[in-house]
C-alpha cells in the first residue's frame, strides 16, 4: 500500500511490476471515504485507464467522523474533511460525476444508467454507495422537522439549533445520537437522549461500556432516557424565542418531550437498491467475498454497503466504519485491477466525544472473559476480552496507545498473562 | 549574502531522547517529535497532517511512526508518508547530536 500520489504523467504509465489488467474504464458508484479511497488506489497501483467516479452529493470525497463533531460545532470547515486537497483530486484525472445519481446497472451491456439521461459503459464497476440515515414513520413525523446526521449538508442545516437556551432531544443512544449529544451539550445547548434499549449503544458495546458512556453522558448534564419507545412526535405552541417551532417527542408511555430540535440518530439504511434491482446477491447490503467481489465477476462493493466475511466476527457483516471505508475501497481497487485480495480486517472503530476518545478492536462478546486495566473512574483504562488466555478484543477509553499495544495481541493471537494486563506498572508493550 | 550558517538549536539531552520511542517538545514555538531509532535521533514536526493528533502519543515500530488517531504512519527520517491515510508528508529537521546534547536545525 502506498500513499503517494501518482502525477497524472506517472498515472499514465503502469508502475513497474504493477499487476494492470485489460480494463480500460472503471466506474466507482458513490464518491465517499470508499469510493475516494478506491480512485486513488487505482491509480497509485497503476491503472491508466478511464475512471469515472459518480456522486449524488456535490462535494468531492470526504470523511464523515469530522460531521458530528468539529463540523458541527463549528471548529472545523467542511473542507478540513476532505480526502484530498483539490490539487491532488485533479492529479488523479478521474472523470467526477457529482450531483449525479446511478438510476440502473445493466448488467448485460456492461453499463450504468445515470440521472442526466446518459448511459455510462464500465469494464469494472465499484459500488461504494454507502448508505442513508434511517427515518422513523411515526405518527407526526411530517409535523415537525426532524434532523439526521450524516451528510456535510445534515450538519450545517442542525448546527445553528445547537446553543445556549435551547433544548435538543436526540432520538437514538447509539454513535451517532452520543457524539451529536455532546457536541450540543459542548455548544451549551440542553439535552436529552432518548433510547428505547436498556443500554446505549447496545448492539455494538458490552453493559459495561454502555455503563460507562450513560456514567460519561449524566456526567456532562446530559439527560438520558433508556428502554424508553417513541410513539411518534407533535408541533407544540410557542417557541423558545416566540418565532421559532417548538416540537414534542411522544413517548410510549403516554409522556411527552418539549423540545426546539429533534434528531433522529436511529442507524443506516444500507444504499443497495441498485444492487438488488440488478440481480446482485443482497442481504441487508450488498454481499461480497473476501475479493470484495459481489455475485457479478465484473461488479465490486465496498464501504457500508457491503456485507462481508469477517473471522474476527465469525460471520459475515456490514462494518459502519472509517476504518472499513478506506480499507475496503482500496482492496476493491486492487481486486478490480486483477490482484490478489484477501480482504479480512480486524474490525476497529473510534469514537470522540467530549474530549473522550473511545476505540474497539475486534468484537467483544459476553462469552468473553473480561480483564480491566485501570480504572473507568479515572477517565482512562482498557478491558480486555479474552477467550482462554488470548485477547480477542479490546475497549478503551482515553487510552490509545495502550490499545494499539492491544491491536498487536489480538492479531499475533498471542497468550498473555491476565495478572500482567491488568497491571499499569506493566508496559503494555513487555506483554 | 552567500555564506549559510546552521542555526543549531539545543533541543534535548540526547540521554533523554527513549531507544525505539519518540517523545514530544515544543520548541521555538514548535511542537516537534524526537525519534530515538538504533542510536541515531530524528526530529519531524508532531502533528499529523492528517487528523491533527500528535505522533508523540503515536507508536514508533524501526524508522516509521504511526499516528495514534488513524494509524497512518511516516518514516520518521525525512517525513515521508507510508501508510493510508496520510498523503501530506512531515516536516523533518536536520539533527546532530554534540556534547551529549540533541541540536535541531529548524530553519
Amino acid at each position: 500500500m502506498t500513499a503517494e500520489r501518482p502525477e497524472v504523467e506517472a498515472a499514465a504509465l503502469p508502475h513497474e511490476g504493477a499487476n494492470v489488467q485489460p480494463a480500460h474504464t472503471i466506474v466507482i458508484v458513490g464518491a465517499g471515504q470508499a469510493g475516494g479511497w478506491a480512485a486513488q488506489t487505482l491509480r497509485s497501483e497503476g491503472f491508466a485507464g478511464q475512471i469515472v467516479l459518480i456522486g449524488d452529493e456535490a462535494h468531492s470525497p470526504h470523511e464523515r467522523p469530522p460531521l458530528s463533531k468539529a463540523v458541527l460545532s463549528g471548529a472545523a470547515a467542511p473542507e478540513s474533511a476532505r480526502l484530498m486537497k483539490p490539487e491532488a483530486f485533479d492529479a488523479l484525472a478521474v472523470q467526477w460525476r457529482p450531483g449525479v445519481q446511478v438510476h440502473r446497472i445493466d448488467r448485460a451491456a456492461k453499463q450504468v444508467l445515470l440521472s442526466d439521461g446518459t448511459a455510462q459503459p464500465y469494464d469494472k464497476l465499484i459500488l461504494c454507495t454507502g448508505g442513508r440515515a434511517r427515518r422513523l414513520a411515526l405518527q407526526g413525523a411530517d409535523q415537525v422537522p426532524l434532523h439526521t446526521l450524516r451528510t456535510i449538508e445534515d450538519a450545517q442545516a442542525l448546527a445553528p439549533a445547537l446553543r445556549p437556551g435551547r433544548c435538543v432531544v436526540v432520538v437514538g443512544g447509539g454513535w451517532i445520537g452520543l457524539e451529536v449529544a455532546a457536541t450540543a451539550r459542548q455548544q451549551g445547548a440542553e439535552v436529552v437522549v432518548v433510547e428505547t434499549q436498556s443500554r446505549l449503544c447496545e448492539r455494538t458495546v458490552p453493559a459495561e461500556v454502555s455503563a460507562y458512556l450513560l456514567a460519561l453522558h449524566r456526567a456532562q448534564g446530559v439527560r438520558v432516557l433508556l428502554g424508553a419507545g417513541v410513539r411518534g412526535f407533535a408541533r407544540a405552541a410557542g417557541g423558545a424565542d416566540g418565532a421559532d417551532i417548538r416540537s414534542e417527542v411522544l413517548l410510549a408511555d403516554g409522556s411527552a418531550l418539549a423540545c426546539d430540535t429533534i434528531v433522529l440518530g436511529v442507524g443506516l439504511v444500507p444504499n443497495d437498491e441498485l444492487a438488488r434491482e440488478a440481480g446482485l446477491a443482497c442481504e441487508g447490503g450488498v454481499l461480497v467475498d473476501a475479493q470484495c467481489r459481489t455475485s457479478d465477476p465484473h461488479i465490486l462493493a465496498a464501504g457500508d454497503v457491503a456485507v462481508a466475511p469477517n473471522p474476527w466476527a465469525g460471520r459475515s457483516l456490514r462494518l459502519e466504519s472509517w476504518q472499513n471505508a478506506q480499507e475496503q475501497g482500496m482492496a476493491a481497487a486492487r481486486s478490480a485491477l486483477g490482484q490478489a485480495v484477501d480482504y479480512q480486517p480486524l474490525p476497529w472503530f473510534w469514537s470522540d466525544q467530549y474530549g473522550m476518545n473511545l476505540q474497539i478492536y475486534g468484537m467483544p462478546t459476553p462469552a468473553h472473559r473480561v480483564v480491566q486495566r485501570g480504572d473507568p473512574a479515572s477517565g482512562s483504562f482498557v478491558l480486555f476480552y479474552l477467550a482462554g488466555d488470548v485477547v480477542q478484543a479490546a475497549v478503551g477509553a482515553n487510552a490509545a496507545r495502550d490499545l494499539r499495544f492491544a491491536r498487536r495481541l489480538i492479531e499475533q493471537r498471542k497468550p498473555v498473562d491476565a495478572e500482567r494486563l491488568a497491571d499499569l506498572g506493566t508496559p503494555m508493550a513487555k506483554l | 549574502m552567500t555564506t549559510m550558517t546552521t542555526n543549531w538549536i539545543d533541543a534535548a539531552a540526547h540521554g533523554d531522547v527513549p531507544q525505539d520511542d519518540v517523545i514530544g517538545l515544543a520548541m521555538a514555538g514548535r511542537d516537534i517529535a524526537l525519534y530515538g531509532v538504533g542510536g541515531e535521533v530524528f526530529a519531524t514536526d508532531n502533528i499529523c497532517t492528517h487528523g491533527h493528533a500528535r505522533l508523540c502519543d503515536g507508536f514508533l515500530e524501526g524508522h516509521e511512526i504511526e499516528c495514534p488517531l488513524h494509524q497512518g504512519k511516516f518514516d520518521v527520517r525525512n517525513g515521508k508518508p507510508t501508510c493510508a491515510p496520510v498523503t501530506e508528508p512531515l516536516r523533518s529537521y536536520p539533527v546532530k547530536i554534540e556534547g551529549g546534547r540533541v541540536w535541531l536545525a529548524l530553519d
